[in-house]
């Protein structure tokens, strides 16, 4: 089984037509994903490779029965695209989008929470969701993904999660669902509902989870973990050589003062029982062992 | 971006939170010019992005002209923990009565902003939550409904203001939530927050942390950035649109992705080496962005090897190759280059350099042996 996304979900792409959403998009339907729509204000009626668009969510999600949407547009509009999907009946959304200002982040996290308790954002600033074989939701390149599990994967990095999926395929090893909750300060996503999720899934036997400076969301996950996991974890948590008070080129990467350092996360994952390495090539031949042991 | 205190200070008054009246100084002249305009005595201050500034001799009380000429010629030039102090703020000085603190942030745990308040200012808050946790009342603000002044003063009562300060500072607060929303500030923290023998309550210092992510919604920001760099390789690479943090080691590093760029400089320095930098050329690793990365690389003396990660997502390893062999041909570098280059189309990639290889172009097929081999060359 995947998490959040399976191979029924219909999808929408709200920005289908700029130079991103439509590169994205078309390679999400090439994969085999079901884009039903698209979504930009003034262009209704049009089409892009067949993909029909529409001037509003509403009118995407009244035509095609979208329940999920790719948001791919600029920064300063993303907040508002996000709220209209909300509002248009979307119930899980998948923000790429880098460069919001947090503080826009906050007010649309906290609105999502007090009137959508229902919808599931996922990032902004991130890779997407990809369940191979099934569904592809965002800029992971689905070639380099494996179908079949049994490793579910989290991560806040775009290119150590390809990196990730990687060595495992090269190993022969699937995935059930790979998910990107992204590296800005307030994911809509954390690192525990997708655990979560994972644990509840019967087909996913093991867990990577990748995290970096910045936040304290993986002790708490760690914590989780030690509570309620049953599931082996391998972790991986880049930054240790980071120097404080620098975005490491997400903006959630930062060490604040002596907070969110990668050596706290790796003590407290490591006391939760987690299997932590110091690279990622480490960390998939780690994985590799348990799957095998399985 | 972090602010220079005057640049916070200047920041603070535009949403009409009460600072002392004072100016700029890069000379000693200059100094002496707005203490004449302010009125003595005068404050003169170092600024520096870096906190400690009282104990280095940084910040000096000046009566008159040539105590002003004394302190603004010690203090220019003055290397405040490798910070060298090239511009001052000369203030009228305030008569203090009480030290407060107070800032906002964003609490990332629960994702709504935190507000702290104390009546025990003037020292790093970080001591006080650690020495007397219970001195500090912090506020859990909704970031969808905002602070109001109801909130405000049950705040400023909670934290056990002195009475005559209250209201006034309730107030002063709400300007500095609206400073730290609508001013799209990651931070926004007065220390001390004092209040005078004249119950005047107003910021004698600033501590702001503006979002970049923000930039496009405040041109004004614009201002600060000409002193945004102190580290040339940065200002040199900014002007080049690539997200470079300058570091002390030998290994100069470009990857693709933040977090792989992390990973990067974590893996040379588990092999006994060190990073000269960060850089994250994203998903453009074209011959532009790449001869670019290159060529900031290069202008630093410190780099003995350079190190290209490179994992192929999207981004395809053999454009990733052409765009190396490209950007070579167009800049010269001094340093051997050993590139890693993995993921999608990784064996053309690889066959496209092979032509080129020799010892200053070398591939290594993983991560790890590609450090190695950087940190070898670095440390020869």
């Amino acid at each position: 089984m995947s998490i959040f996304v399976d191979e029924n979900t219909k999808v929408i792409v709200q920005g289908l037509t700029g130079g991103q959403g439509r590169f994205h998009g078309l390679r999400n339907r090439d994969y085999g994903t079901k884009v039903v729509g698209g979504v930009t204000p003034g262009k209704g009626g049009t089409d892009v490779d067949g993909i029909p668009v529409f001037n509003t969510v509403k009118e995407a999600v009244a035509a095609t029965g979208a329940t999920a949407s790719f948001v791919s547009v600029p920064p300063k509009f993303a907040a508002a695209a996000i709220l209209e999907a909300a509002e248009g009946g979307i119930t899980f959304i998948v923000c790429i989008t880098e460069g919001i200002p947090a503080q826009d982040e906050a007010v649309i996290y906290n609105r999502l929470v007090e009137d959508f308790p229902g919808v599931r954002l996922l990032g902004p600033n991130c890779p997407g969701i990809i369940s191979p074989g099934k569904c592809n939701i965002g800029i992971t390149s689905g070639d380099i993904a494996l179908a079949g599990g049994p490793v579910g994967i989290v991560s806040r990095s775009g290119t150590l999660t390809y990196q990730a999926l990687y060595e495992l395929s090269q190993q022969g090893i699937g995935q059930t669902t790979c998910v990107g909750i992204g590296g800005d300060p307030v994911p809509g996503t954390n690192f525990i509902d997708c655990l979560a999720a994972f644990e509840a899934d019967p087909e996913t036997k093991a867990v990577m989870m990748i995290g970096e400076i910045g936040g304290s969301e993986e002790e708490r996950a760690a914590e989780w973990i030690k509570a309620n996991m049953t599931k082996p974890v391998v972790s991986y948590i880049a930054g240790v050589t980071a120097p404080p008070g620098r975005k490491m080129g997400h903006a959630g990467a930062i060490i604040s003062g002596s907070k969110g350092t990668a050596q706290a996360k790796m003590d407290a994952l490591a006391k939760a029982g987690v299997h932590v390495c110091l690279n990622p090539t480490e960390a998939g031949q780690k994985m590799g062992e348990i799957v095998k042991a399985l | 971006m972090d602010l220079f205190e005057y640049q916070g200070k200047q920041y603070f008054a535009r949403f009409g939170i009460a600072v002392s009246p004072g100016d700029i100084a890069d000379t000693v002249d200059e100094a002496v010019a707005v203490a004449e305009r302010v009125g003595y005595p005068v404050v003169v201050k170092a600024q520096v992005k870096v906190g400690g500034r009282g104990k280095a001799g940084g910040v000096k009380l000046a009566a008159n002209v040539d105590e002003v000429r004394l302190h603004a010629g010690n203090i220019l030039g003055l290397d405040i923990k490798g910070h060298v102090v090239r511009r001052l703020w000369i203030e009228r000085s305030s008569d203090i009565a009480k030290e407060y603190y107070a800032s906002f942030t964003l609490d990332r745990l629960n994702k709504v902003h935190l507000g702290m308040l104390s009546a025990q200012g003037g020292v790093e808050i970080e001591v006080v939550a650690e020495e007397n946790p219970g001195a500090i009342a912090f506020l859990s603000i909704d970031p969808v409904r905002g602070l109001d002044l109801e909130t405000a003063r049950r705040w400023v009562n909670e934290a056990e203001l002195d009475e005559v300060a209250r209201e006034q500072a309730a107030e002063l607060l709400l300007c500095l939530y609206d400073c730290y929303t609508k001013g799209d500030c990651d931070l926004a923290e007065i220390n001390p927050l004092i209040l005078t023998p004249d119950h005047k309550v107003h910021a004698l210092d600033a501590k702001v942390t503006l979002d970049e992510n923000a930039s496009f919604r405040h041109p004004e920001w614009e201002e600060f950035r000409a002193d945004e760099f102190e580290d040339p390789r940065e200002k040199m690479a900014k002007e080049r649109g690539l997200n470079y943090i300058g570091l002390d080691g030998t290994v100069g590093i470009i990857a693709n992705g933040a977090g792989l760029a992390m990973s990067t400089l974590d893996v040379v320095n588990q092999v006994g080496g060190t990073a000269a930098n960060f850089l994250d050329i994203g998903g453009g690793a074209n011959a532009d962005v790449m001869a670019a990365a290159l060529e900031v690389i290069n202008s630093d003396p410190k780099v003995k090897a350079i190190f290209v990660n490179i994992f192929g997502g999207i981004t395809r390893v053999d454009e990733v190759a052409q765009g190396v062999l490209e950007a070579l041909g167009r800049v010269s570098i001094s340093s051997p280059i050993v590139l890693r280059l993995d993921g999608t189309n990784a064996i053309e990639g690889r066959a496209i350099l092979a032509p080129h290889l020799s010892d200053s172009l070398i591939t290594e097929p993983t991560m790890l042996e590609a450090a190695r081999r950087a940190v070898t060359l670095a440390n020869a």
